[in-house]
């Protein structure tokens, strides 16, 4: 039987504002508890909430980022219920004037499974709104006593709802990594998953092709990439097995036990709150003007789809693939790397620039644990560098351990292969008195593979490059190997 | 001393005439002896208020005085005002230390005025009596058998009982307005937005709206000067130039219309007051006004909307009042839903709970467009029946309550007929308009008659005009209580 998995998302994006979305508190994370909490956070009698202009503007520019349309104007609601860690006994969100509104991301799809090739997909986007998050229910520090830690109580933050658009727990994650890219690369969220700047919940039904849409349960604050397809993946072989058995499925949200693997329910469509969600009184309606619009337009930088297309318009020829176009763009800061590598090393070495930024320099980050904002070695650096690849100065080997120097000691490439006497040998005499000198001393060899053992050629190679200490032009010494061998 | 406006007080206190010490202290001496049956305030603190004298008396002898420094004020206990008790009528917060100042309260503490103590209210302004105040009724002083009116009860009966030379008041349905009827003085609610609602404990947001009430219209004017001005803590703060409220005061009343609208002289209305109304119309009249008839078709729906709108967001306003982080919590309880519940069911009275009630049926799912969305599109019928009536006067007056004080506990078992104390002054609060309340003479029984005045947004001036003419041709405002030890 075969089933067609409907998926959509709602994330929690908490913006990097400063002070709160309806105070002037702090949003630091990690402060002692209730430090940050003023009257407003408080909810003190008589205290007023003053909308922070900086939440607005970050709205603007993620629904600038996805060519959603923003309401001239939209409303903040109040969404009311009862929560020890919400203390004015309503959440100030927005419910049928959204600020965001339709929208659409392109994504690229790496499909999980064995051979299935990647593909690009348009999500589209239903709107985004601005809200306040509430504090945290502190349980277990005392018997019987639960505390409420209220720092977090009125972080602003973007709810960010997708249309039931993905298929698969593979597009899932995949949308949810290019939002979590999206919302860093503009500048509005610090993307710390850990922390909680960037919570998912995640909508799963199942259906027969064709059918109607199944009843959906929501999988509630995954913090995760991994756990978000595993917890998809869970409950998408739950729900199959419920029908299959002949039992509903029922309207319920859900939490993801990241130690069992399953997913558990929370509460059912029966205890759902009616929220009772009215406009906000203390808070005129929020109008955007299009001066607003245009002066949020001009600090936008190019953003990854733009910078994805251009580089394989730019840079294909020279053999950059898609594959590492979308490596380079998982981030603005090595997109920025990247840019200014190749203004350094020219545009002839993109493809090798982007081998060298997904591959070494990736990985040395890795090691280190930092990332890319923390990378040791400049665009300028590296490019100097793969100039010198370029330029034939230095083979492979060669480059490796200048940018392992310069990694850990710093230098420019240039100097490092004088000081460090690196520069590969490319005059033909010296080539070709190192082949004549191997030859001469491995006759019985030269032999074998004068009379068909073409896998010894892989010998000489060795014995050359270590005869020239690694040096030697590896495209020179074949050409010479192949040609002296023959005879 | 006692009947001196704010003016004549505030010449006394530059001439030396009194110190700010000695005026704030015959008051504190009259408090003490009549609030035991008056219960005009809650709270007060004598050497919190000697102190601000004191440094009052500083201000003067530095010749830094403003119009209202060294004046004693009460103030409505629904403002926050630092280390003072502040419970806005209720057990919930019967403990409740504000740690902050409303920007009324900075702005009269700016002046150099004294707080003088906190006035008695309605339990968080709902009520129309005084009589839902935890801590029990306010007496008018007129008739210690009649209530004050409300909600600012508290405030009414201290201005009219000589216990403060001026007080503040806050008004979402005519909680100004009705009180100052009710005790004989005069009070004016401001165009919403006017005075800044930073620290003044919400009813409902959309409605409520402070203001001064004080023995005259020229008083009023000082008090405006002072309590107005934007504040961006309120983002529904107006952005508007100061203005002088005293600068039309002594303008002449030639030429201009008062529009009388019929609604307001309809069926309910007692014959008294009827009778005081006409004679003030009549004494406008000779001051020069001309009298036009209008109509506002839509205000015989203002009680039902305002019974929805109010109730609406007073059910979201009130919501953390949860006993987690302030204000009564119950002693016993055996879970969260149970520590809600007592809470909120021991530390609330009966209209309040009655309003959440009300308030949380009219949003809930399946009831809101049928209440809370077509109450909001009267409520614009209603503003729009005010904006066309203005196109053919300059103020409109009527009667502010349709009776004069009614007793004590006469009312309490009828919420409606409570509600339709504010028939004629609910449909101001709902537009954002101004509206005011000046003595008009007195019914058979002694007690006072008030005459409404509604003005045009931001026409305070001008309201005021009207009314310190009045003030000027008559002494109704002059008239004091028998027994309050004068």
């Amino acid at each position: 039987m075969q089933w067609e998995i409907v998926i959509g998302l709602e994330v929690h994006t908490q913006l990097s504002t400063n002070s709160k979305i309806f105070s002037g508190a702090s949003t630091t994370y990690g402060a002692e508890p209730n430090t940050q909490a003023d009257a407003v956070s408080i909810a003190l009698p008589g205290v007023l909430p003053v909308l922070n202009k900086g939440a607005v503007q970050d709205a603007i520019k993620f629904g600038l980022a996805v060519g959603a349309h923003i309401a001239p104007r939209s409303v903040f609601a109040r969404k009311n219920y009862f929560y020890p860690d919400l203390p004015k006994g309503y959440q100030i969100s927005q419910f049928d004037l959204p600020v965001v509104g339709k929208g659409a991301l392109t994504i690229q799809v790496e499909p999980l499974s064995g051979n299935a090739k990647p593909y690009e997909k348009v999500v589209h986007i239903t709107r985004a709104h601005l809200e306040e998050d509430a504090g945290k229910s502190v349980h277990g520090e005392s018997q019987g006593v639960t505390g409420v830690d209220l720092n977090r109580a009125g972080t602003p933050l973007l709810e960010i709802v997708s249309e039931p658009d993905m298929s698969s727990a593979a597009e899932a994650v995949a949308y949810a990594k290019a939002l979590h890219t999206l919302v860093r690369w503009i500048g509005i969220c610090d993307g710390n998953m850990q922390e909680g700047s960037f919570r998912c919940d995640v909508n799963v039904s199942v259906r027969r092709p064709g059918e109607a849409l199944g009843t959906r349960r929501e999988i509630k604050n995954l913090n995760s990439f991994k756990f978000m397809q595993q917890a998809i993946d869970y409950e998408v072989q739950w729900q199959i097995e419920q029908i299959e058995s002949g039992n509903a499925i029922h309207q319920a949200t859900v939490l993801f036990n990241p130690d069992t693997g399953e997913t558990r329910t929370m509460r059912s469509k029966e205890d759902a709150h009616d929220y009772r969600y009215f406009p906000d009184p203390d808070l005129l309606p929020l109008d955007i003007t299009p001066a607003m619009l245009e002066q949020v337009r001009a600090t936008l930088p190019e953003l990854p789809q733009h910078k994805r297309a251009r580089y394989i318009l730019e840079f294909s020829e020279d053999g950059l693939t898609s594959y590492d176009a979308n490596s380079l763009t998982v981030s603005r800061e090595m997109a920025d790397f990247f840019d200014a590598c190749v203004a350094t090393a020219g545009a002839s070495s993109a493809k090798l620039c982007a081998n060298w930024l997904t591959g070494e320099v990736s990985a040395q980050l890795n090691r280190d644990g930092r990332d890319m904002t923390q990378c040791p070695i400049t665009p300028q650096q590296l490019g100097g560098m793969l100039k010198r690849i370029a330029d034939n100065t230095i083979s492979n080997s060669g480059a490796k351990e200048v940018f392992r120097i310069m990694w850990a000691e710093g230098g420019d490439a240039d100097a490092i292969i004088a000081d460090k006497g690196l520069k590969q040998v490319s005059d033909s005499g010296a080539i070709e008195a190192i082949v004549d000198e191997i030859i001469d001393a491995n006759a019985d060899k030269v032999a074998e593979y004068r009379s068909g053992k073409d896998k010894l050629f892989g010998f000489f190679v060795g014995l050359a490059m270590k005869a020239s200490k690694g040096k030697a032009n590896p495209a020179q010494l074949n050409d010479v190997l192949k040609r002296k061998l023959a005879g | 001393m006692l009947d001196s406006s704010l003016t004549q007080l505030g010449a006394a206190l530059r001439a030396k005439k009194i110190s700010s010490v000695e005026l704030t202290q015959l008051y504190l001496d009259r408090i003490a002896a009549l609030n035991p049956s008056l219960n005009a305030y809650i709270t007060t603190n004598a050497e919190t208020s000697l102190t601000q004298a004191r440094a009052a008396d500083a201000l003067l002898s530095g010749g830094k005085a403003q119009a209202l420094t060294g004046i004693p004020i009460a103030q409505k206990d629904i403002f926050c005002a630092k280390g003072w008790r502040t419970t806005c009528g209720s057990k919930m917060l019967e403990n409740f230390i504000a740690p902050y100042d409303a920007h009324v309260i900075e702005q009269f503490n700016n002046s150099g005025a004294v707080n003088l103590g906190k006035t008695n209210m309605d339990e968080f302004a709902m009520g129309s009596s005084n009589e839902t105040s935890h801590f029990g009724a306010v007496k008018n002083p007129w008739d210690r058998n009649a209530v004050p009116g409300g909600s600012s009860g508290g405030a009414a009966c201290a201005v009219a009982a000589r216990l403060c030379a001026a007080a503040t008041g806050t008004d979402t349905g005519g909680s100004i307005r009705q009180p100052a009827a009710l005790c004989g003085i005069s009070g004016i609610k401001p165009t919403y937005g006017t005075v800044s609602r930073y620290g003044m404990i919400a009813f409902a947001s959309s409605l409520d709206q402070a203001g001064p009430m004080a023995r005259s219209a020229e008083d009023l004017a000082l008090l405006l000067n002072v309590m107005t001005g934007f504040d961006e803590r309120d983002s529904t703060s107006l952005q508007r130039d100061k203005e002088d409220y005293s600068r039309d005061l002594s303008k002449p009343l030639t030429g201009l219309r008062i529009g009388l609208p019929k609604e307001f002289f309809a069926e309910g209305l007692t014959q008294d007051v009827a009778c005081c109304v006409h004679a003030a119309i009549a004494e406008y009249q000779k001051l020069g006004a001309s009298i036009v008839n209008i109509s506002l078709p839509n205000s015989r729906l203002a009680v039902p909307v305002y019974y929805v709108l109010a109730p609406a967001e007073a059910s979201s306003n009130l919501s953390r009042y949860d006993g987690v982080r302030f204000g009564y919590r119950a002693p016993e309880y055996s879970n969260l839903t149970e520590m809600y519940e007592k809470s909120r069911a021991q530390g609330f009275g009966a209209e309040v709970k009655r309003r959440i009630m009300i308030g949380t049926y009219v949003l809930s799912h399946g009831y809101y467009d049928a209440y809370y969305l077509q109450a909001q599109k009267i409520r614009r019928l209603i503003a729009q029946d005010f904006t066309d009536a203005f196109k053919q006067c300059d103020v409109i007056m009527g009667p502010t309550s349709p009776s004069t004080a009614f007793n004590l506990g006469e009312k309490g078992d009828d919420p409606v007929q409570m509600y339709l104390s504010d028939i004629y002054t609910i449909a101001v609060n709902l537009a954002g308009l101004p509206g005011m309340s000046i003595p008009a003479g007195f019914c058979s029984n002694g007690r006072p008659v008030g005459l409404q005045i509604i003005g045009d947004y931001f026409s305070e001036a001008r309201m005021l005009n009207f009314a310190h003419q009045y003030q000027l041709a008559t002494d109704h405002h002059d008239r004091a209580p028998q027994n309050i030890g004068l």
